[in-house]
Parts: structure tokens; C-alpha cells; sequence
């Protein structure tokens, strides 16, 4: 193992840590965005405004990153109105694809947490906005997503540390974040061992903060459930 | 088959690869997390130690990174043990690297997996299996493991949804599974959006069957088990 090497590449490694972090920051409040119309479609009573929010789900939960990956960066180009569109600056660039997919990819995750957490809201709580007088949408504002967030957090602490992990494929969309920058310096001095293993260690290290990050703010907001 | 520009016959040849990749790997991940497991709740303080190590690392790296580290990484290693036997050059196929990597990421989450699943299991059981006289493997095999099987299988069954997924990543060095051959038939056909799409379908299909067969397989885990029904 040649330390001395990986030293010597770990300002570029960081820096594509950087970027990594990046598309994980901006694509995760994209799909934050996306997620909440989707659950509460998703929880709706009418069937059709249920079909919708279901096949988005569906199909982004049940085909690879990388498929969805390649569908927006290589396949949208196909056709002659998105290469026309005022769109195509945007969708042209690896970065914004790379943003795009992992928005909607996520967000179909997040809106699953999203609608298991709602429905965890105990019915008593409800019931007792029902009987303070609160309307249908201040109850849901005041009461039922604050207490879904909390619900909903610790698996939402996964799907961001599984979105890391994912931003991974961005490598392969000509992205140099983390991962695209280790295979570029190998591609150079062809030493996969000891570049790879840094890398690994660098995702080790950034989940290790995103996973006590989550955990401070767990505590932080079901600190009044914490029995003393 | 719908035809593809020609192409439809290459992408199912494709989707038989997927499925015996993630076959194969889900036969080495298994093993892995049963003996992952197994470790982290051993007596020895080592054992324990590895278990850990193992499934901390496996879950926290790319499984994209793991993937290409084994395939270029065990170049240099085997080359260099093949040298001290007077061999040349090898490489691992990318079959056996695939499978290698996929297992080894699915073996660290099943680890966490197999752990609860042994941690409800109550002690009473394996103390009446010791009051019988059964040796410590037999208790394992005749008590523990049925059980842990039933325990086990719902998120076992997520976790093959995702390795199933994660087969897409060995297309990145040359596999052909559906993927790559998606890719190959964008280079001739020039329609991206047409194969990949069709490759999205084929793996929305793989994911229904595998949803049945788990739904069925729970079924029969739980025969002659009272469910509460939450």
C-alpha cells in the first residue's frame, strides 16, 4: 500500500468529496420538494389522484439508478422537441441530469417514508384537532407533518446515507465527484488499490457525520419524548 | 418479443445474465451474513470485532466503488500471487467479480439482518435444546436456523430487491447483463431512450415476479404461526 500516493491525491479526492456532497445536498431538497405532493396523492381517497403518485413510485423504486440515469442523460437527447426545448441547456449538462435523477429518484423514496409516517400519526391526535375546531389543512400544517417529520426521520437518515452512496453513479455520466475523480487519478497512475480504498474511506468518513448529524437532530426533535 | 430494431433477442439474453448475477450473489451475501452475523454475537471479543468491521465498512462505501475495486483491484493482487508460481497476467471475470462485490455488499446488511432475527429468539429455546443433550450445531440447526429463516425473510426479500438493482452496476465493467447490452444496441440503433426504457421494463418485471415468489415464501415461512394483524 503506497501511502505516500494516496497523500498525494487526497486534495483532488476531497474536492470530489465536495461535489459529492453537493449532489446530495441539492438533489435531496429536490426530492424533499417532489416527495410531499406525492404521499399526500398517494394518500388521497380518490382513486385517481391515487394512480399517479403509485406508478411514479413504483417505477422509481423498482428500477436501478443507473437505468434512470442513463434514460435522462442519454435518452432524453432522442428526442427532437427536448433538443429544441429552452430546456436542453440544462438537461445537456451531466451535473443537472445528475441532480434531476437523483431528485426524482429520492423523492419517490422520501414520499414512501413521507405517507408511512402520516399514517403513523396517532388517530387521537387528529381526532383531537377535530374536536379543538382546527380546519383540515391547519391540522395537517400544525399538527400532522410536524409529528410525521419526527416519525419519519430515522428512516430518512437512510435514504440520504443510500443517496450518497448513489451519488456514486454520477461517475459514470462523466461527473468527477468523488468517485469519478478516484477513477480519473487511476486511469493515470493505475494504482486501484490504495485510490479506491481512499475513496472508501472518504464515504465512510462523510456517512459517519451525515449518521451523528441525524442523530443530534433526532434528539433534538423527539427530545420530548425521551424518558428521564 | 417486441423486436428492438433486432435488439430484443440480445436484451433477454441480458435479463438471463441479471438473474443468475443476482442468484449468485445472493448465495455468497447469505453465507456471508449468516457468518456475519454469527460472529457478532459470538463470545470472542476478535470475532465480534470483524463482524463489525465487515458490516460497518460494506455498508457505508458505494457498492459502485466496491464493484470497480474488486475488479481492478484483484488484477494487481492475483497477477503478483500467480508470479510467485511462475504464472503471467490473470484477471477476474467480471461474472466472478460481480458476484464477489454484490455478495459481499448484500453479506454486510444481511449481517445486521440475521443479527435481529437471532437476537428474538429466546434463550429458554436453546437452553431446552442444551436440557435435551443436543450438541451446540445441532441446536443451531434444528432450533435457531428455521426460525431465523421465518424472522429473516421480510427483509431479506428487501435486500434482494436492491441487489437486484445493484446488478445494473456491473455493466460499468463490461458484464453483459441487461444493461450493457442496452448500451451496446444504443450505439448501433441510436434510440437511448428506447432501450433504456425497455430495460427499466424488463427490470420492473423482475422486481413483480420477485415480489410474488417472496409473498409466497412468506406464506409458507409463517404456516402454522399465529400473525397479528397490525
Amino acid at each position: 500500500m503506497d501511502f505516500a500516493l494516496i497523500w498525494q491525491s487526497l486534495p483532488l479526492l476531497l474536492k470530489g468529496a465536495l461535489l459529492s456532497m453537493q449532489l446530495v445536498i441539492v438533489s435531496g431538497l429536490f426530492g424533499l420538494a417532489i416527495a410531499l405532493p406525492l404521499a399526500l396523492g398517494r394518500l388521497s381517497s380518490n382513486p385517481l389522484i391515487r394512480a399517479f403518485p403509485y406508478a411514479y413510485i413504483f417505477f422509481f423504486r423498482g428500477t436501478p439508478l443507473l437505468v434512470q440515469l442513463f434514460l435522462i442523460y442519454y435518452g432524453l437527447g432522442q428526442f427532437e422537441a427536448v433538443r429544441e426545448s429552452f430546456l436542453w441547456p440544462v438537461l445537456r449538462q451531466p451535473y443537472w441530469c445528475a441532480v434531476l435523477t437523483m431528485g426524482l429518484h429520492t423523492g419517490g423514496y422520501i414520499a414512501e417514508i413521507l405517507r408511512g409516517a402520516i399514517q403513523a400519526v396517532p388517530i387521537g391526535e387528529i381526532e383531537a384537532t377535530r374536536s379543538l375546531g382546527m380546519s383540515r389543512a391547519t391540522a395537517f400544517r400544525r399538527i400532522v407533518l410536524p409529528r410525521a417529520a419526527r416519525i419519519g426521520l430515522p428512516a430518512y437518515g437512510n435514504e440520504v446515507i443510500l443517496m450518497l452512496k448513489g451519488s456514486a453513479l454520477a461517475s459514470t455520466i462523466t461527473l468527477l465527484e468523488l468517485t469519478g475523480m478516484a477513477r480519473t487519478i487511476i486511469a493515470k497512475t493505475y494504482t486501484p488499490v490504495e485510490i479506491f480504498f481512499a475513496a472508501g474511506a472518504i464515504y465512510l468518513a462523510i456517512s459517519f457525520v451525515m449518521v451523528q448529524l441525524f442523530r443530534l437532530l433526532e434528539r433534538r426533535w423527539n427530545r420530548h419524548l425521551v424518558r428521564s | 418479443m417486441i423486436d428492438l430494431h433486432g435488439f430484443g433477442h440480445q436484451l433477454l439474453l441480458g435479463t438471463w445474465m441479471t438473474i443468475r448475477l443476482a442468484f449468485a450473489a445472493l448465495a455468497l451475501g447469505l453465507a456471508l451474513g449468516l457468518a456475519g452475523a454469527l460472529a457478532k454475537s459470538s463470545g470472542a471479543k476478535a470475532l465480534r470485532w470483524v463482524g463489525e468491521v465487515y458490516s460497518t465498512i460494506f455498508r457505508g462505501v458505494p457498492e459502485l466503488v466496491v464493484v470497480l475495486l474488486i475488479y481492478f483491484g484483484s488484477t494487481g493482487v492475483l497477477t503478483a500471487i500467480s508470479g510467485w508460481f511462475g504464472g503471467g497476467y490473470i484477471e477476474l471475470h467480471p461474472f466472478v467479480a460481480g458476484t464477489l462485490a454484490l455478495g459481499i455488499c448484500f453479506g454486510a446488511y444481511a449481517t445486521e439482518i440475521f443479527r435481529g432475527a437471532l437476537l428474538t429468539i429466546p434463550k429458554g429455546q436453546m437452553e431446552a435444546g442444551q436440557a435435551l443433550g443436543l450438541g451446540r450445531r445441532r441446536i443451531f440447526s434444528r432450533i435457531v436456523l428455521p426460525q431465523l429463516w421465518r424472522i429473516a425473510l421480510p427483509g431479506l426479500g428487501n435486500l434482494f430487491m436492491v441487489l437486484m438493482k445493484d446488478t445494473a452496476l456491473v455493466s460499468v465493467i463490461g458484464l453483459e447483463e441487461v444493461m450493457r447490452k442496452a448500451q451496446v444496441a444504443t450505439g448501433v440503433a441510436k434510440a437511448p431512450f428506447t432501450f433504456y426504457l425497455a430495460a427499466a421494463l424488463i427490470y420492473l418485471c423482475i422486481t413483480v415476479v420477485a415480489m410474488t415468489v417472496l409473498q409466497l415464501l412468506e406464506r409458507r415461512a409463517y404456516r402454522g404461526i399465529r400473525r397479528s394483524h397490525a
